[in-house]
């Protein structure tokens, strides 16, 4: 009996009127937890019922603290019928579990009821009193932290980070149990919301438990979502990366997380070591067979391709991945080994890493100082399935109290259990760990997962970013066995993320290298996508800017196993349009990196659709972009010429524009420093792409283009210059205005502290008369380009402003509805003072920094430079041989590094082999050629100062939401927990409520009201790191009717403005609470 | 390919003070579009006709749904649903009760039923404002007069309690439901010419010395007021008016009081020749005004008469202002001196304010 829940029912006001003959209601209240119910005295006619009752007591299991939620419900009392449910209130209990969070959970609740919306205010009081429980074999994991935010949390520091956890429990979806043919929607509505709360507490608790297996106490970037499979059932699952937080003591001192003893780092056992990727040291202990069990040759079976420097655009076909794979053999098992041995030095002790990160997958976006090394490029995999019932021996359908679902343990999953959802994700999880590895990198960041249902098929997604991380983070604090990595001496911050982590002479694809622009000691690759956000510390030149690639693709109806052939058909050449578009609006906007690259592939009953958002920026460590060049087809006619000259004109106009706009003007450098740029063969980019059995594409490199204009956009039919126009349509956000879709904007630092979250939702209705492809791109494209326009209209009056964190989800409803919904916070910052980001003040904050890190760290900057000498091999020859006859081999684009071999493999694993055609997309092809430009060593970018000017206008009551994990112009002193919600809405008059558009404003409205009233009760002022992900929208405006389901989450926090921070910061909290409670406590 | 669906949600509700403005003037989302397009919104912005076809809708759909609270305002502040700053939740607030002047003054001191409901359409046809602002309007007045019909303390106060308006809006607000209460007539030709702030003032006036409320301080029978105090004119002080009536039924006291007068004005006034010439028939009507109150329809006619009987003849012999009121001054203050006259008290409250309304109702 290891604690003992206590509840209060103080009052409730604004109840609707139940009773028509008095205009009044008899209200009382149920209070339920597991599967015990106290009731409330019936106050009698009143809309502002006074109950104050007595203290409710449930002694529980803390395993039920952490898996049920607990149950207001409000009921009109009725002498001669059934009690009329006003509504419903479900409290998460689980902030009261932890020791440093929540005391009491006390306020104004939102009485919800999915027919009705909000229908008046309950008044709560929540206490929770726990009992040490020293019992090992328990199953709750009370006290392990959870964070939404992808960032080491505010006020924490992380001693390590241990790593992946993931989890998925499956049940059966309460709207398809035959039970629902003859209850009411209400019933059924809150049978899911109950089940999805009952599931997700549950999930919440088992992870938890992995958390403290591996001995660590809290989870970080936790990430749960749902998947509505329908008949199937209903799948949650949730991934997070577990650490050891402590909590800082001092809310002002923002230690890095590296500021762990210094005397490893003095020892510095491998400092002479020249290249820790070859380090002779084998691995001291085999890893897990079954992580190597993959053949290497299915993997990485792509199609081979001389090096030599062809121009010829064909692209290579019939390659079969027998033949690519056999070739592919000798060197993948090279990179393999090396990769491998890195892996295991890097990781310090071989054995702990293997044996506990059997996913070096990390969810985080943003990274204690030092903690990246080196960052390889975006690792993707795709896989369809057809969905079945879900087979699982164990699993038994629930009704009412009764609950059994099966723990899907994926780190128990052996091949003999039947296909469930979790080897799949299994699956693609080695997909992308494969995909790190080919990339020399031991660890995937900035990880995330995701699926499209459309009836029986399902597209699971997972996508992330490979990188090189420094182990002394991943294990424990013993100094045991702790190899360093080489340190280089006198290395400027903010380029060492950009040096390329694979060997430079077994590329893993052919990539165009320069020497860095920065310290022009190590390689960097000329473009780099990543999906994490920008590095603290990284140097850029100028301002970010949002850029969305757009697709859709028709797509013949079909059932069932013809459905999901053709939309793995479909898949390679929708990423590939994805990432050209990607790449032209990239080279367009003058940048050479993406930040927060998020690629959402979205499956309808007759299209697919590719929404791909990221923010550009410069990097002043990379070169400097080549124009676009078009090439028109010869032989032409004159006017013909004079149009292609036309345009060209006019991309090279929007280019000059944009880098006006974005105040991308890089020191110019003497080549010389540059030095010559890589070996001869080496210099080539090749955009590949390649499936099992086939090839779409060759983009080389045209070297006999000359240095400048390197990208060359060949216009060979009307689809082409349908391309060409598309990429000229994008018009840039009004002056004023500036958007990303990452944490923060880059170039800009002075934020001031009015922010604006907020979510917009439109759905269109194609006519199904045109629909062709483009008809359908061109409706996509204007339907985000208007939405982004409506956006910046109507946040106007915050200009100068940015949005941040720009969030789009697609979704097709039905056949010809496409649906489209944003969420993102606008930031207002301080015009003047950007003008003033000197470069004194750059020095400045360079050298607080340096002085800092000096102080705090006792090796200045050491961390942030990079560990690759830059000669890892001796030239030999068998190696450039290797190198050369495999150069096509992983048909990931450079650092881009999709992989376009991973749903062959996916597709397999459904049904046998479903055989990809060797297919040629003939487009406008793309030669791509890099400049080697200047670019000053020191890259005068912006250096990021969040410290925004202290502002006070705090008002009492005020719960703000923000998608980004802080709150600018003010320090978060406290995470209360995390808020995670999932609501149903339903309504049978929908022309009354102001038809699709009225039920879902007031839905959303209703949504947020929620989740602040939660925030408020929890003694917070802030949701920091809010997502809403998912927002399932369905209506038959025949029969009047629609419903829809919204999953938010995000944490509870309190803020406290810098300003107000001279004021004793720790009566902040109290008195937050306090006004947010009074702010409640006013009854009419 | 046309949008079904479009929304915006902040959490921090957004309001465009203009497009607020378009929805209160009762105006479609069309017009309201047109409007905003004629006011030059897109060269100043770069928008679309679309985006602002869009963001017109939503602003309305807000609105709409704000609406319901508004019926209310204590609900705006304590619900949960739309988070508003406390300066733009008094915005919506004063705004959304706001009432044109032109309207005002169609239905001040008409009675809030149903039948003159059904005049709006006139009123609206009349004025030039758009039906369903009229009914906003209409509402409004009938709302706040419904709450407050059967409350006791200061009208203006519980108008602001109960409705959180600012000073100002309440005591115009105490004015319309003091009006309506006692139905006084002011659509008359006459009256034309006096605006809804002549008609205010006076009301504010009556409230403060000639309702029940305004002796509430030192209640003599506090039994006796349990309604209306603010509301309802103190019946007893109207009955005792008649007794005013000694001061022109008297022949003496009259020539006594005229004398006085006009001895403290001999050379201080411009128009003296004429006040001499008029005095008797002047203080005739305002004494007479004062008796006729006893009865309902002649309280309702309290403004007709005081323009007919005073501010008519002291404006067609051209008083200027200011000997308009040396002359009310002396013309109150001598009564004190009459030593056969004895209700100075029931004098003082009576000609106080009517001294006040009438220099406010005396103008062009």
């Amino acid at each position: 009996m290891p604690g003992k829940l206590k509840v209060k029912i103080v009052a409730g006001r604004h109840l609707p009127v139940m009773d028509r003959a008095s205009d009044l209601t008899d209200a009382f209240v149920e209070v339920k937890f597991g599967n015990t119910t106290f009731k409330t005295d019936v106050y009698l006619k009143s809309l502002n019922p006074q109950w104050n009752s007595e203290w409710f007591k449930f002694e529980v299991d803390d395993e039920d603290l952490q898996d049920e939620p607990l149950q207001i419900t409000v009921l009109d009392h009725d002498t001669y019928s059934a009690n009329d449910a006003i509504g419903k209130v479900y409290i998460d209990i689980d902030p009261l579990l932890y020791s440093e969070a929540a005391t009491v959970i006390s306020g104004w609740f939102p009485i919800y009821d999915t027919i009705h919306g909000i229908r008046g205010e309950i008044n709560v009081v929540v206490k929770v009193d726990l009992f040490n429980d020293l019992n090992r074999f328990r199953q709750s994991s009370c006290g392990v932290k959870f964070f939404c935010t992808t960032s080491i949390p505010k006020c924490y520091r992380a001693v390590i980070i241990h790593g992946f956890v993931e989890e998925l429990v499956v049940n059966e979806d309460p709207e398809y149990q035959w039970i629902d043919r003859i209850r009411t929607p209400r019933a059924s509505n809150e049978a899911r919301q109950r089940l999805i709360s009952l599931m997700s507490g549950e999930l919440q608790r088992k992870i938890g438990l992995k958390v403290l297996e591996m001995r660590g106490n809290a989870v970080v970037g936790y990430l749960q979502c749902f998947d509505l499979e329908g008949e199937s059932g209903l799948v949650v699952r949730a991934i997070g990366t577990a650490c050891t937080l402590d909590k800082l003591s001092s809310p002002a001192a923002f230690l890095p997380a590296c500021n762990s003893p210094s005397k490893e780092m003095k020892e510095l056992p491998f400092n002479e070591d020249p290249n820790p990727n070859t380090h002779s040291s084998g691995p001291s202990t085999p890893l897990k067979n079954q992580t190597y069990s993959f053949s290497p040759s299915k993997s990485y079976s792509r199609q081979s391709s001389s090096s030599d420097t062809d121009l010829s655009l064909t692209p290579k076909t019939g390659m079969g991945s027998g033949s690519a794979g056999k070739e592919g053999g000798p060197f993948k098992a090279l990179l393999r080994q090396q990769t491998q041995s890195a892996l295991e030095q890097r990781g310090g002790s071989p054995h702990r890493f293997c044996r506990r990160r059997e996913f070096p997958f990390f969810t985080l976006t943003a990274f204690p100082p030092g903690f990246l090394v080196h960052v390889g490029g975006v690792v993707s995999a795709r896989s369809v399935k057809l969905l079945d019932r879900i087979h699982n021996p164990a699993f038994v359908g629930i009704m009412g109290n009764t609950r059994s679902y099966k723990l899907l343990d994926w780190n128990s999953f052996n091949s003999d259990e039947p296909e469930t959802r979790d080897a799949w994700w299994a699956e693609i999880r080695q997909e992308i760990k494969s995909h790190a590895k080919a990339l020399g990198c031991h660890a995937v960041v900035g990880y995330s997962e995701s699926t499209s249902i459309c009836e029986e098929v399902c597209i699971l997604s997972a996508s992330g970013t490979a990188a090189v991380l420094n182990p002394r983070f991943l294990q424990d604090g013993t100094v045991e066995g702790c190899l360093e990595q080489r340190i280089e001496e006198n290395l400027p911050a903010g380029c060492g993320f950009c040096h390329i982590p694979y060997d430079e002479l077994n590329m893993p694809f052919p990539a165009h290298l320069t020497y860095c622009y920065n310290c022009r000691k190590q390689k960097v690759p000329d473009v780099l996508f990543t999906t994490i956000d920008l590095p603290t510390d990284a140097t850029v030149v100028g301002k970010g800017c949002l850029i969305q690639a757009r697709l859709c693709r028709l797509k013949k109806k079909a059932q069932a196993e013809a459905n999901a052939t053709a939309i793995s058909n479909l898949l390679p050449f929708m990423e590939y349009e994805v990432h050209t578009q990607l790449m032209n609006k990239l080279k367009l906007k003058g940048m050479n990196a993406l930040f927060g690259l998020r690629i959402q592939i979205t499956v309808g009953e007759n299209m697919l659709m590719g929404l791909a958002s990221a923010t550009a920026v410069y990097l002043a460590a990379l070169p400097m972009p080549g124009g676009i060049q078009i090439a028109g087809k010869t032989p032409s006619d004159g006017s013909y010429e004079q149009h292609i000259s036309h345009m060209q004109k006019k991309i090279s106009d929007t280019i000059a524009k944009n880098k006006e706009l974005y105040e991308i003007n890089p020191p110019e450098i003497s080549e010389e420093i540059i030095g010559s740029p890589i070996p001869e063969p080496k210099q080539r980019s090749r955009l590949l792409r390649s499936q099992s059995e086939s090839s779409d594409e060759v983009t080389e490199l045209d070297l006999s283009h000359g240095k400048k204009d390197a990208f060359v956009l060949e216009i060979d039919d009307t689809d082409a210059m349908e391309d060409v126009h598309s990429l000229l349509t994008d018009v840039p956000p009004p002056s004023g205005f500036y958007s990303c879709n990452t944490e923060i904007m880059p170039g800009i630092n002075n934020w001031t502290s009015e922010i604006q979250m907020f979510t917009s939702v439109r759905v269109i209705r194609l006519s199904s008369l045109n629909l062709t492809n483009q008809a359908l791109n061109k409706n996509f494209n204007d339907l985000c380009e208007n939405l982004l326009k409506s956006l910046y209209f109507k946040l106007r009056s915050m200009i100068p402003c940015c949005l941040c964190h720009v969030n789009f989800t697609v979704s097709l409803p039905e056949d010809e509805l496409i649906q489209v919904t944003v969420t993102a916070v606008a930031i207002t910052f301080d015009k003047n003072q950007a003008l003033q980001t000197t470069k004194t003040h750059i020095e400045k904050s360079l050298q607080r920094a340096s002085t800092d890190n000096e102080e705090l760290l006792q090796f200045p900057l050491e961390l942030c430079s990079d560990s690759l000498p830059s000669h890892p091999f001796p030239p030999a020859k068998e190696h450039l041989e290797s190198a050369r006859s495999n150069s096509g081999i992983p048909a990931a684009q450079r650092a881009t590094s999709v992989d376009y071999s991973s749903f062959a493999d996916r597709c397999s694993s459904w049904i046998e082999l479903i055989k990809l055609k060797a297919q040629t997309i003939r487009r406008g092809s793309i030669k791509t050629t890099v400049t080697v430009e200047k670019a000053s060593p020191m890259g005068e970018g912006n250096f990021r100062n969040r410290s925004a000017p202290p502002c006070a206008n705090s008002t009492v009551g005020v719960v703000k939401m923000t998608p980004l994990s802080f709150i600018p112009g003010a320090k978060i002193t406290k995470y209360l927990g995390i808020i995670n919600m999932f609501f149903i809405r339903e309504t049978t008059s929908l022309r009354e409520e102001g038809g699709v558009s009225g039920f879902l404003h007031a839905f959303i409205a209703e949504v947020f009201a929620m989740v602040r009233a939660h925030v408020a009760a929890l003694g917070g002022n802030a949701v920091v790191s809010y997502i809403m992900k998912q927002c399932v929208f369905m209506e038959n405006p025949n029969k009047n009717q629609a419903q829809c389901l919204i999953n938010v989450s995000g944490d509870a926090v309190i803020f406290v403005r810098e300003s107000e921070l001279e004021v004793i910061s720790t009566q902040q909290p109290t008195a937050n609470c306090q006004q947010s409670c009074a702010g409640g406590e006013v009854t009419t | 390919m046309t949008s079904e669906l479009d929304i915006f949600v902040g959490n921090t509700t957004l309001i465009d003070e203009e497009v607020y403005r378009l929805w209160l003037d009762g105006y479609s989302v069309s017009d309201a579009v047109a409007l905003r397009v004629r006011a030059g919104i897109l060269e100043q912005t770069g928008a679309t006709a679309a985006v602002l076809q869009s963001d017109t809708m939503d602003h309305y759909r807000t609105f709409h749904m704000l609406e319901r609270l508004l019926h209310a305002p204590p609900k705006l502040l304590h619900q949960l649903v739309f988070q508003i700053p406390p300066s733009r939740q008094a915005l919506l607030i004063e705004r959304y009760y706001a009432f044109d002047e032109a309207f005002v003054r169609e239905v001040l001191g008409k009675k809030l039923s149903k039948g003159t409901k059904k005049d709006l359409d006139d009123i609206s046809a009349k004025t030039g404002i758009t039906l369903k602002s009229c009914r906003r309007q209409f509402d409004n007045f009938k709302r706040v007069f419904k709450v407050v019909e059967e409350m006791r303390g200061s009208l203006a106060d519980n108008i602001q309690q109960h409705f959180l308006f600012s000073d100002r809006l309440a005591r115009d607000y105490a004015a319309i439901v003091f009006f309506a209460n006692n139905r006084f007539e002011t659509a008359k030709k006459k009256l034309q010419y006096l605006s809804f702030g002549d008609f205010a003032f006076c009301a504010e006036l009556m409230i403060q010395n000639w309702t029940l409320g305004a002796v509430g301080e030192a209640p003599s029978k506090p039994d006796s007021q349990v309604d209306d105090m603010d509301m309802d004119l103190d019946k007893e002080f109207l009955q005792d008016l008649k007794e005013l009536k000694v001061l022109v039924a008297d022949k003496d006291l009259l020539d006594l009081h005229k004398s006085l007068v006009c001895t403290a004005l001999r050379g201080k006034l411009g128009v003296f020749s004429e006040m001499e010439a008029n005095f008797k028939n002047l203080s005739r009507g305002l004494v007479n005004v004062a008796a006729k109150l006893t009865h309902n329809k002649d309280v309702r006619d309290l403004f007709v008469d005081l323009v007919e009987k005073f501010v008519e003849p002291c404006r067609s012999d051209h008083w200027p202002l200011g000997d308009v009121r040396l002359f009310l001054n002396q013309y109150s203050v001598t009564v004190h001196s009459l030593d056969g006259f004895r209700h100075q008290a029931l004098w003082d409250r009576y000609m106080d304010t009517l001294r006040g309304c009438l220099l406010r109702l005396y103008h062009d």
